[in-house]
């Protein structure tokens, strides 16, 4: 014979399990209906880390011909971190490198492995302000960089003044290939020394001579 | 007896301004070092440098170049250092050394690329700094670098009065920051089209003569600053 206690309590926990399975089933049909929402939403431009609206930012782009560095704005959804912000910053320049009709054409849309960041030594005196971004470029974009001291430079210094416009923390510039130091971008321009990133401003950019101009007379 | 001291305080007044004279010019001639141009043709050996547009090694149009202006401004008198002749690698360190050991007074850095217009001169990125003992063997252009925009502003010239396009700019270049001697790293590139221009590859010959006689012409016009100062 069983108990009418037992009973009453097979009964309850008959009842909690009905519950549950309820409570479960409309969990489930939540989830269903977000997922489907989500879906049905146009897509959304993903950017590495993406977490907030496009910002205007400024790349700076070089020209060949003439040597110069012209400054164009743009909008892109930069990420929170900073190390990702520098990043997506390069992963652009680079990817106008690459556009057609490109005045600084290069054969790679992407060349950046990582940025990292470090504090400025501590000289004699108040500490510096400021920090120093390491870009540690891939082996990918070293190959792919016309060789010669002009559009080697010209790479180095549109690097450092778009981080520079738009990180204005950072106040000097390291690069490494595939995280090794290298002597040169590609047999040219000194990777071995920390750059000024002030230095690379659009005043600093190489300037034409009023010979610039004249042409040659065949 | 008048008349002999009044002979006597010409004399003394003669020989004040004589006393007063600097030393003899030929001593102070010899002080002064020889006009020494060094010439660096980049690259060489296994460092075959840029692939230039005809499929050339930029090694091999420097090295054109630099014999081809050796031989014009050997032939207006100046005395040039080579730091390679043949096809051979040379480290950086090796080619400062040789500049710095002639105590040059004139270093060009050749180089070539297939980007660009013209010719790009450069000087060192270095900050100027003043004069001093020991010299900073890796900075050591930063004492020079005033010297280095004064001849690149004489190559400059030169190369417009001979209607080349030129790009004036700062890099840091090996070997150009241990250099201890004015010294512009002048890179050669194709001559592009234009109205009146017909385009021109590094390799022509007639666009390197012509090239090479501005530079000769520069380096003349940087010997007579040179003997002024």
């Amino acid at each position: 014979m069983i108990s009418r206690v037992h009973k009453v309590l097979f009964l309850i926990m008959l009842l909690a399990c009905v519950v549950m399975a309820a409570f479960l089933i409309r969990l489930r049909n939540r989830a269903q209906d977000r997922l489907h929402a989500e879906a049905a939403m146009p897509p959304a431009e993903i950017t590495e880390g993406s977490s907030s609206a496009p910002r205007t930012v400024t790349l700076y782009v070089p020209n060949d011909l003439d040597a110069s560095i012209t400054a164009v704005q743009r909008q892109i959804a930069m990420p929170a971190d900073d190390n990702a912000q520098a990043r997506v910053l390069l992963d652009n320049l680079i990817a106008a490198f690459h556009a057609p009709g490109s005045t600084h054409p290069m054969s790679v849309a992407s060349g950046v492995n990582e940025v990292y960041f470090l504090p400025l030594p501590k000289a004699q005196g108040p500490p510096a302000a400021g920090r120093i971004a390491v870009v540690d470029l891939s082996g990918s974009l070293a190959a792919a960089q016309p060789s010669g001291i002009e559009p080697e430079t010209l790479t180095l210094l549109a690097m450092m003044a778009t981080l520079h416009a738009n990180m204005p923390s950072i106040a000097e510039v390291h690069f490494l290939v595939d995280g090794q130091p290298r002597e040169t971008l590609a047999g040219h321009a000194d990777l071995t020394r920390t750059y000024l990133a002030s230095d690379a401003g659009p005043e600093a950019k190489p300037e034409t001579a009023p010979g610039q101009a004249a042409e040659v007379v065949p | 007896m008048r008349w002999i001291e009044v002979w006597v305080l010409a004399l003394a007044l003669q020989a004040v301004p004589q006393a007063a004279q600097p030393a003899p010019a030929p001593s102070t001639q010899a002080a002064r070092p020889a006009f020494v141009v060094v010439i660096d043709a980049a690259h060489g050996g296994s460092d075959s440098g840029a692939r230039l547009g005809n499929g050339t090694a930029e090694k091999a149009v420097t090295l054109g170049l630099s014999v081809r202006l050796r031989s014009t401004l050997q032939a207006r008198g100046v005395t040039v250092i080579t730091t390679r002749e043949s096809d051979a690698a040379v480290a950086p360190l090796n080619r400062a050394e040789t500049a710095n050991h002639a105590h040059a007074a004139a270093c060009l850095v050749i180089h070539a690329t297939a980007t660009g217009s013209g010719v790009h001169l450069y000087t060192s990125g270095l900050a100027a700094s003043a004069p001093s003992r020991p010299m900073p063997w890796q900075t050591a252009q930063a004492q020079y670098v005033t010297q280095s925009v004064k001849l690149e502003s004489e190559i400059d010239s030169a190369l417009a009065h001979a209607q080349i396009p030129v790009t004036l700019g700062r890099a840091s270049v090996q070997p150009m920051d241990n250099l201890a001697c004015p010294a512009v790293a002048v890179e050669i590139a194709p001559l592009v089209a234009g109205h009146v221009t017909a385009g021109k590859d590094v390799s022509d010959s007639g666009y390197q003569k012509s090239v090479a006689d501005a530079l000769a012409a520069a380096v003349e016009s940087w010997r007579s600053d040179w003997k002024q100062q």
